[in-house]
Order: structure tokens, then sequence, then C-alpha cells
């Protein structure tokens, strides 16, 4: 029988009860009058607003809401939450097997009780059915036919039922009601905008929807009555097809994402902190092809097309002494010869102010987009910087939430590999020993003296490895520079600067993860000191490099004058030489045969190009040995090898998110500092990126196994970038200086002939604007302008972060308050549970003992599950009303529950009001949801 | 056969997408991976709508074979009787909420349910208990010990537990989940 099993179950869960209860101080006082007040005035307390809500029309109308939707729901119980709603409405559907269904029901309903407390439309309809569901039935009694009708179409509105309107609303649209079904349609709208968002079975999802929208249909022609009704309808098509359209363009732009699907296989093989390397990769590579774009468009198509040809001037033609050999691949491999003299160089450009006919203005243009590089790089790095901070906002104060976040985010659910997730298992579970163990010896530190001795042994260390790998590149660079004044130099000698800074790279960020191993740092500080020192070695070595350049091009500067005094007296001679032989003129000296200077500019291009291209070549060659054939001969000789290949000594290699990112960015760093005196630069780049994106693709899947000490995709995406950033700063002040402090080339370049590069600007500003800007220009460029503007702009950033600081603390006192206040309230609300629930108890445990106990257990058990289940909501004012509402109306329920059983004690209350208040405790969904199935 | 598969019709494919955070693309190729699991005769569209795909089936699917909560999400986002097996509409539900697009919101409900083994609505100590062995893996050596489990469990509700009930609720959970930086990103599950 259902009745008997339900009360032994609510028996048994009482006994369970009050060590559940126990902790909280249980009052005596404040409930119990309440229990001998007589009903009516009991009830008043206990929704002490009533009286104000009652008269109007509208909040009883809102009020009577939720019963259509069970009425109707009753016959379609398929989904969840009908059921729930139903079982927790309906008053006398309590046949046997429902009893049965409803408890396993009630438990999913919990979770998602809460969930639709964000959600308005249930939110709003909850609050209100909680404590107004003792009133539904005399309320529904007292109703006129009309009013029924008009609030019927507002629980449409409202309700998510699966039921569409009658016909005989829509006949009898007046002016008045045209408005509201306006308001309803645009309801509906946006029940169908956000129903994506509700965590319903796609069943019920597919039912709403497909009510809203005939509803949706239905009404809109009917709305708008004569001129009206022809816009409407069209303004509503054109809205559906801009939707669709929409729908169709997002679908078209993910389609058009490059690699999308090569990532993601990736990502579901080695989780997402792989794939944000690509993921990296592949903005890297829209950057470039911006940079690409800009100074292929801008600079070197113009120049190809209008400049001078090939030949025509010194600067374009092979010098004579190297015509011969300037086709020979060992001389194009090294940059030199034909490429050289070539519109990828800075060397090649002609210093004419206008090109072609269409009067471009190409040196102009040269320095322009120089800057803009810059400018649009920098441009890019901050804005994905500021986007990435911002979508982790709440990053800052997840400090205090480190286990929650390993228990719960630290599966990463893109891993489809078996590997892979035992990898992931390993550090997972040692992620969960490590940090048991810090926070058991947080404040325990074994011999302190022994590790700050051997940490700064290992630092020290480090400085002398990087101070030595900066004098082997200095020592190199002025090497190199001995070798090329020597005649026939072998290939090694060619490329000791690219082979000795290739191998550095290579072989010092292992020695210093093996000295860092020294320091005993927790292996996240680690990590992060290791990406510091090889970020320290990667930028030592440039810098050096560069200084090492400066010497050089400072030594060219010194022999320009020179060379440019012969070039002068060469062509002096030349063409006297000429006029004096005979009056017939003599062909132009051969410009090939012109003696001309060394153009340090292109010098230092080539120097970069070099650089990028044997990076490129050390990169893949390490993939391709390091990981490919490691991985086959891991694979292939591990059926005829003394030890296991694959678990012990060699295995796979891992992916290097790390290292690989690192090199990325410096690869980058070189192309922003080369790509203004090597504009071809950037081409190669772009072609690196792309080959690279393949080729690393393929090497990944085929021979890789993931880190094991992994760098979280989102956390690390602005460490990126913020190398990134440092990096574009970095490379930006070479060539800054270079442009500002040295002369360019007398005989090469855009530039050539003035004194210094940037005076490009002042010469288009003085030739080519009317006067007055250059007289504002003059004025802006006056220092005495410039130091306040930078002045004020120093006050603005104080100012700002000031503002944001003061922000910043104000939010976390407001977020400390509602803490304070959400707790306070917890504890109070509990307090008067209890309270009421132990009264009840001692009064009249005597008197009923078998019909009390069970009850009251049954409302205690649902106080307390109301209790647990309490969310803890933003809107404190919701959460106020819902609780203290609850809170009060505890006891009225109990003294209802109880005073039922006996006959004669029911006299205390008029009838009307016990009746209606009579069913609820089992129905109402606040409450009633304890409904124990056995 | 090849045409007949993957042809869901045009209102539906708009309702789906409607309805879920994938595109048309992605449900098309849900679709297919769906009626790859079907037996040969059921391979038409509208078997494929009705018919059920039993747990273990789903199961193989690569993405989900190394998840350690793989049973977990199918009971979750099957809306069969006995929670056993999957139809199409349920499966697109899963693939939605597992998809780059879905809000944070949804993520987090549904991950709450996910970890909510005994389906009680709160998270307790069992289903952490739960929880942290599914995380941990099978494997001997990768378990923890009684008194590390029990020290985990008790920071995990020291931390996520505000009201001081001995569970964690949705609400309390989403908090936890919404401060997380990771979270979306790794809880995702592509086709």
């Amino acid at each position: 029988m259902a009745p008997s099993t339900h009360w032994v179950y609510t028996i048994g869960n009482w006994r369970t009860l009050p060590s559940a209860m126990s902790r909280f101080p249980i009052p005596e006082h404040g409930v119990g009058w309440c229990l001998l007040c007589p009903l009516l005035s009991c009830a008043d307390l206990v929704d002490g607003k009533r009286a104000s809500r009652k008269p109007s029309p509208e909040a009883e109308a809102t009020r009577d809401k939720p019963r259509s939707p069970s009425n109707r729901k009753k016959r379609t119980q398929e989904s969840r939450r009908e059921g729930k709603e139903g079982g927790s409405r309906e008053i006398k559907a309590s046949t046997p097997q429902r009893k049965n269904n409803v408890r396993r029901k009630q438990r999913e309903v919990f979770g998602e009780e809460e969930w639709s407390k964000a959600e308005k439309p249930w939110n709003g309809k909850r609050k209100r059915d909680r404590k107004a569901s003792h009133r539904e039935q005399e309320e529904a009694k007292s109703k006129e036919k009309h009013i029924q009708r008009k609030k019927e179409k507002q629980l449409k509105k409202h309700s998510s039922s699966p039921s569409v309107p009658n016909s005989s609303d829509e006949e009898s649209i007046a002016e008045e009601e045209m408005a509201r079904i306006m308001e309803q349609v645009e309801e509906k709208k946006q029940v169908i905008a956000t129903i994506r968002n509700k965590p319903w079975p796609m069943v019920k999802k597919l039912e709403v929807l497909r009510e809203a929208q005939a509803f949706v249909e239905k009404f809109e022609g009917a709305l708008g009555k004569g001129k009206g009704k022809k816009f409407y309808a069209y303004k509503m098509m054109m809205n559906k097809k801009w939707i669709k359209f929409k729908r169709d363009f997002n679908n078209f732009k993910t389609q058009c994402i490059p690699w999308e699907m090569k990532i993601k296989e990736i990502e579901s093989h080695f989780g997402s902190s792989v794939a944000s390397y690509f993921i990296f990769l592949r903005w890297m590579y829209g950057v470039n092809l911006v940079l690409f774009g800009l100074i292929f468009g801008l600079v070197i198509i113009p120049e190809v097309l209008m400049g001078m040809p090939y030949g025509s001037i010194p600067r374009k033609t092979i010098p004579r002494a190297e015509e011969e050999k300037a086709m020979d691949f060992s001389v194009l491999w090294d940059f030199e010869g034909y490429i050289k003299y070539s519109a990828l160089f800075y060397g090649y450009y002609n210093n004419q102010r206008t090109i072609g006919w269409l009067k471009y203005r190409l040196p102009m243009a040269y320095f322009m987009v120089g800057v803009s590089v810059f400018g649009y790089s920098l441009m890019v790095v901050i804005r994905s910087m500021a986007s990435n901070a911002q979508e982790s906002t709440g990053e800052g104060n997840g400090d205090n939430f480190t286990f929650s976040f390993k228990m719960f985010t630290s599966w990463d659910y893109l891993i489809g590999n078996p590997e892979t997730a035992d990898n992931k298992y390993a550090s997972i579970t040692t992620s969960f020993k490590e940090s048991i163990v810090d926070e058991q010896e947080s404040n325990k530190e074994e011999n302190i003296h022994l590790t700050r001795f051997l940490r700064v042994l290992a630092n020290f260390l480090i400085i002398c490895c990087l101070c030595g790998s900066g004098y082997l590149i200095y020592f190199v660079v002025k090497r190199s520079q001995e070798f090329s004044k020597m005649q026939n130099v072998s290939w090694y000698e060619r490329n000791e600067v690219e082979i000795v800074m290739s191998l550095l790279g290579m072989f010092c960020p292992p020695l210093f993860e093996t000295i860092a191993a020294l320091e005993n740092y927790h292996p996240r500080i680690g990590l992060k000191w290791q990406l510091g020192r090889i970020f320290a070695l990667f930028l030592g070595n440039l810098y050096t490099f560069l200084l090492a350049l400066m010497d050089d091009v400072h030594l060219k500067l010194a022999n320009e004058e020179a060379i440019k005094n012969i070039t002068h007296w060469t062509l002096f001679n030349y063409y006297n030489a000429s006029m004096w032989n005979e009056s017939v003129t003599r062909p132009p000296l051969h410009p090939a045969d012109v003696p001309r200077g060394s153009c340090w500019e292109t010098t230092v291009g080539i120097e970069f190009v070099r650089l990028t291209v044997s990076d490129i070549l050390v990169t893949f060659i390490t993939i391709l040995l390091g990981d490919f054939l490691r991985a086959c001969f891991v694979r292939f000789m591990n059926y005829c090898w003394c030890w296991d290949l694959e678990a012990g000594f060699p295995s796979y290699s891992e992916f290097d998110i790390s290292g690989n990112v690192l090199g990325l960015i410096f690869n980058q760093g070189m192309i922003w500092m080369g790509s203004f005196y090597a504009p071809g630069l950037v081409g190669i780049n772009v072609l690196r990126l792309l080959t690279s994106m393949y080729f690393q693709c393929w090497a990944v899947m085929s021979s890789n196994v993931p880190h094991e000490r992994v760098f979280k995709a989102s956390k690390s995406n602005n460490f990126y970038m913020g190398l990134l950033l440092l990096v574009l700063f970095l490379s930006l002040l070479p060539v800054a200086y270079t442009i500002m402090t040295l002369p360019p080339s007398f005989d090469c370049g855009p530039f050539s002939g003035k004194n210094r590069m940037y005076d490009v600007i002042q010469e288009t500003i003085e030739n080519d604007f009317p006067t007055f800007v250059s007289k504002i220009f003059g004025y802006i460029a006056n220092p005495g302008l410039i130091i306040p503007a930078i002045l004020l702009m120093a006050l603005a950033i104080y100012y700002l972060n000031s503002v944001s600081k003061g922000l910043a603390r104000a939010n976390t006192q407001l977020r400390k308050k509602i803490q304070a206040l959400r707790e306070a309230e917890k504890t109070s609300k509990s307090i008067k549970a209890n309270a009421a629930v132990k009264s009840l108890q001692d009064t009249f445990a005597n008197n009923f003992k078998n019909m009390s106990q069970l009850q009251t257990t049954e409302e205690g058990n649902k106080s307390k599950s109301d209790h647990q289940n309490h969310p803890k909501k933003k809107e404190e004012g919701d959460t106020k009303n819902i609780s203290s509402g609850r809170g009060m109306m505890l006891p009225a329920s109990l003294c209802l529950a109880v005073t039922k059983p006996p006959g004669p004690r029911s006299g205390v209350a008029p009838p009307g009001k016990t009746q209606s208040q009579l069913q609820p405790p089992r129905s109402s969904p606040g409450r009633g949801k304890g409904n124990p199935g056995q | 056969m090849g045409s007949s598969t993957s042809h869901l019709s045009k209102e539906l494919l708009t309702e789906y997408q409607e309805l879920t955070f994938l595109t048309k693309q992605e449900i098309l190729l849900a679709h297919k991976r769906f009626s790859d699991l079907l037996p040969q005769e059921s391979r038409n569209v509208e078997d494929s709508l009705r018919v059920r795909v039993s747990t273990e089936q789903i199961l193989t699917l690569p993405e989900l074979k190394a998840n350690p909560f793989r049973e977990r999400i199918c009971r979750v986002f099957s809306t069969a009787p006995e929670r056993d097996s999957l139809s199409f509409e349920d499966f697109l539900d899963l693939f939605s909420v597992f998809s780059d697009a879905a809000t944070p919101e949804i993520k987090s409900h549904y991950a709450f349910r996910i970890f909510d083994f005994d389906d009680d609505g709160t998270l307790n100590k069992e289903d952490l208990k739960q929880l942290v062995n599914c995380l941990t893996g099978e494997g001997q050596d990768t378990q923890l010990s009684t008194s590390e489990m029990k020290q985990l469990i008790e920071n995990i509700l020291e931390e996520s537990d505000i009201d001081r009930d001995g569970t964690i609720n949705l609400s309390e959970f989403q908090h936890v989940i919404s401060r997380s930086p990771d979270f979306t990103s790794s809880f995702k599950i592509v086709l």
C-alpha cells in the first residue's frame, strides 16, 4: 500500500532531521505564539504584504498564472520539467505510480529550480507561486468570466504551455488589446531568441518554440489594421529574412575560418593547451597577412609596376664584379646577387619623389608603411590583449578557489585520446596531491638556507650562461665581419652567426631546465622562471646581434664618405673625359660600373632575412629529426629492443608549447625589426607560417604526445600576448633608433640624399601641402607643446588608474557585504525553521502523536531541502522576499498540517479560509516537493 | 543511401539552429555521426530522428571514449525513461551544450548535473568522492588515499560551500565556476 510506505519513510527521515538541524540554536519564542493564534491571523502574519497586494487586479492575475499551465500540463508528462510542475502543483494527483516517480523527478528538479531563478519568466512565476498557491482555489472561484479570459491571455504570454490560443480570443481584439498582444508577440519573440539558453531537453524546447512561433505568426498578421497592417507584415517579413541572412552569414563565417577543423582535431586529441598554440599561430598568420598586404600593396607592387626598371640606375644593377656569380645558387642562397638587387630590399628603391603616371610618392609611402607596420601591430596586440582581459575578468579573485577549480574545471573534455587521458589523470592526481601538500605545509619551510643557497647558485649559473652566450654571439658576429672582407670563405664561415645562434637556442633551454632543478621551485613558478630565462636568452642574443650589427653599420657609415667621393670623381672624370675627347656624346657609364657604397640598410635587411630563413630551417629540421624520426624509431624499433622504448627512455617527444610559442614570438620580433630594411621579409614570414601550420599540424598528429606540464589555454593567452607586446616594443627600439639617428646611405634606398630618413615627411609637407599645414605642423612639433601633452597623458593615466583602483575596492566591499548579508539571512531563516519544528514537537507530540510526527517531519524535511537549495542569487531583494516569505510561512503550514487531522479543532478558523489553506501544504511547489515516494 | 542519410528537412534544420548553439554544418555533421551509429536499415532520416541509440554505442564515439564522465554525460542528456539511450535530439542537445558558442551558464548547469552522481540536486561528499575518483582515473597508482581524499573534500567544501550545509548546490557551484578562467574553454566537445 502506498500510504503506509509513505509514512514509514517519513518517520525514518525524521530521525535524521535533528542532526541536520542541531547546528543552529533554536530559540523557543517567536513561533510558538503563532501556533496558538487563530488561523486567520496566522495566515495574515505569514503573508504580510498580502493586503497590499490583493486589491490590484493585475497582481492577482499574475498570481493566478501558474494555475493554468499545471492544468494543461497534466496531459503531457514526458518532459521532466512539466512533470515536476504538474507534480508540485497538482492537488489530487497522488496515485501510487505517480508517487513513485515524484521523488526521482523532484531530485532532478532541485537543480532546475535554482537554475530557473536566473531566468525571468520562471523566476517571477515561481516566486509568486510560492506565496500565492494556497489562495489559488479561492481566487479561481471568485473570478468572473471575462476577467478569466483576460487572464488566460496573459497566462499564455508568460507560460510556456503548449497550447494554441483560443480562436475566440482573437476575434474580440479591441483597440486596447492590440497593444497587449503586441507585447505578447514581443515576449514570444524574446522566448524564441533565448530558448537555446534553457536547460531543457529538445522535445520540450521544440514544443515551446513551435508554440511561440505559431503564436507569433497568428497574431502578427492580425496586428495593425488597414494601412498599418501591410507595413507591419512587411516589416516582419524583412525581419525574418534578416535573421535568416544573419544566421547564414554566421554559418558562412565559421566556414571561412581557416584550419578550424584541423585545430579542432588537434584540440580533441591533445586538449586545449596545444590547440592554443595553433590558434596563436593562426592569429599570427592573420596579422602577418595584413602586414604583407600593406607592404606589398603600397610599396613593392608600385615599385615593380611604376618604378624605374632593373638595370636603369646603379642601385638597381648588379656591380660588375659580382655579375658572373650573381645567378649561382650559393650566392642566391645567401641573398646576394640578383636577390640583393631586387625590390625585396631597401637598397633597390629610388629616391625619386614621385613615380609613374600616378605620381605615387614612393619614399613617403615607404616611410609611412614602415611606421604603420608597427602601428598596426601595436594596435592589434593591445586590442586582443584587452579583449582577452575582458573575457577573464573573474580571474583576479579566483585565488580562493584553488581546490574547487582543480576539481570542477581541470578535466579537459576535448581530450579524445586514451593516452592523453592517462596523462591527464596523472597530472590531475599530482596536482591534487601537490595542493594538499601545499595546504598542509604552507607555513612549514625546511632548511631555508640550503634552498636559498641553491637558488642563488642556480641563478648565478644561468646568468653565466646568458653572458657566455651573449659574448659568443658578439664574438661570432665580429668574426663574420672579418670573414666578409676575405674573398673565399667556406659555407660554415659565411653562416657561422646563424648556426651559432640556432644552436644556442636549441641547447640552452634544456640546460636551464637542468639547472632549474636545483632550485626546487613549485612547477608552476618554475615554468615561469624557465620561460623568463629563455626569453632573456633569446632577447640577449638578439640584442647582442643587433649591437654587433650596429658596429658594422657604423663602420660602413665611416667609409661612406670616402666612397662617395670616389663615386663622384669617377663619374666626373668619365663625363669630363668624354666631353674633352670628342664632341660625340659618349654613352653614359654603364650602371654596373659605377662604384658605390656598401648600403648598410640592405646589409641589415639581408642579415635579418638570413636569420629568419635559418631559423625556419632549424625549426623544421628539429621537428623532422627530433620528433618524427624519434617517433619512427620508437615505434618500429620497439619490436626488437631490449626495453620498452615507448614507455622507457626515448619515448615519444612532447609538444613543447611554451618553446614553440616563444620561438614564434621571437621570429615575429625579427620580422618587425627587419621589415623596414627588407620589405620582402614579411612575404617570407607569411610563407613560413603557412608551411609551419601544415607541417606542425602533421607533426603533432603523427609523432607527439602532449606536454605533461600543461599551460592552461585561456590563462596563458594573455601571457603570450604580453611577451609579444614586449618583443614588439623591443624590436621597435632599434628601428626607431636607426631611423632617427643614422643618416641614410647616399646612393641607395628611397631616402638617399637626405640627412635623415624622416626628412621625407617634412619634405612632403612643405612641397605638397598648403603652407598653413606646415605652419601648424611646425607648432605641433614644438617641444613646448609636446612636453605638456605628454604630461597631460601621464596625468590622465594616473587619474584613470586611481579611479579603477577605487572601483575595484568598492567592488570587493560590495561583494563582502553581499556575502555577509546572505549568511545572516541564511542563519536567521534556518533558525526560524528549526524553531518551528522544535516547538511543534514540544506542543503537539502528546496529542497527535502519529499524525503530527508525520507531518512535521515532512515539513521539516521540506524546509531542510529548501534551505539547502536556497540559491544565493545576485538579487538580494528577491532572496529576501522569498526567504522572509518562506521562513514565516512554515509555521503557518505546520499549524494547518497539525490542525487538520482532529476534526473539532478546525473551528478556530473561518471555513473559507481553512479550505483555501488546507490544501496547499502538499501541493505548493516551495514545500511540496519533499513528497516522498516510498 | 548516402544522399538520404544526410538530408534533414529545411524547417527542422532551422529549428535546430534556433534551439542549439550549433551551426548548420555542425548539425549536419552530428546527424551524420549519429546515423553512423545506427544499424544499416534505419539509416534514413525518419528513422534516425525516431530511433534511440543505446549508451554503449554512443560511448564508442572517439570524442567520448576517453572521458571519465561519459556515462554521466549520456545519462544526463538522455530523455529515455531508463536514461540509457539517446535520441538524435538528445545527441544534439549534448553537443550544443558542449559547443563553443554555448553560454557559461548553461555549461555550468549541465556540468553540475553531470557531477551530481546520485541525481539529488546537490553535490554532497559522496558525489565529490566519486568525482575525484573519476578525475584521477581507474589506475591504482593514481588513486588518492583515504586521508588525502578526506582532506581534499574538506578543502573543497571549505572553499565552495558558502552556506555551510555540507553540500554544494547549483548556485554555489555556478558561483565557483563563473570565477574560473578555464571552464568554458575546457568544457567543450567537438565533433
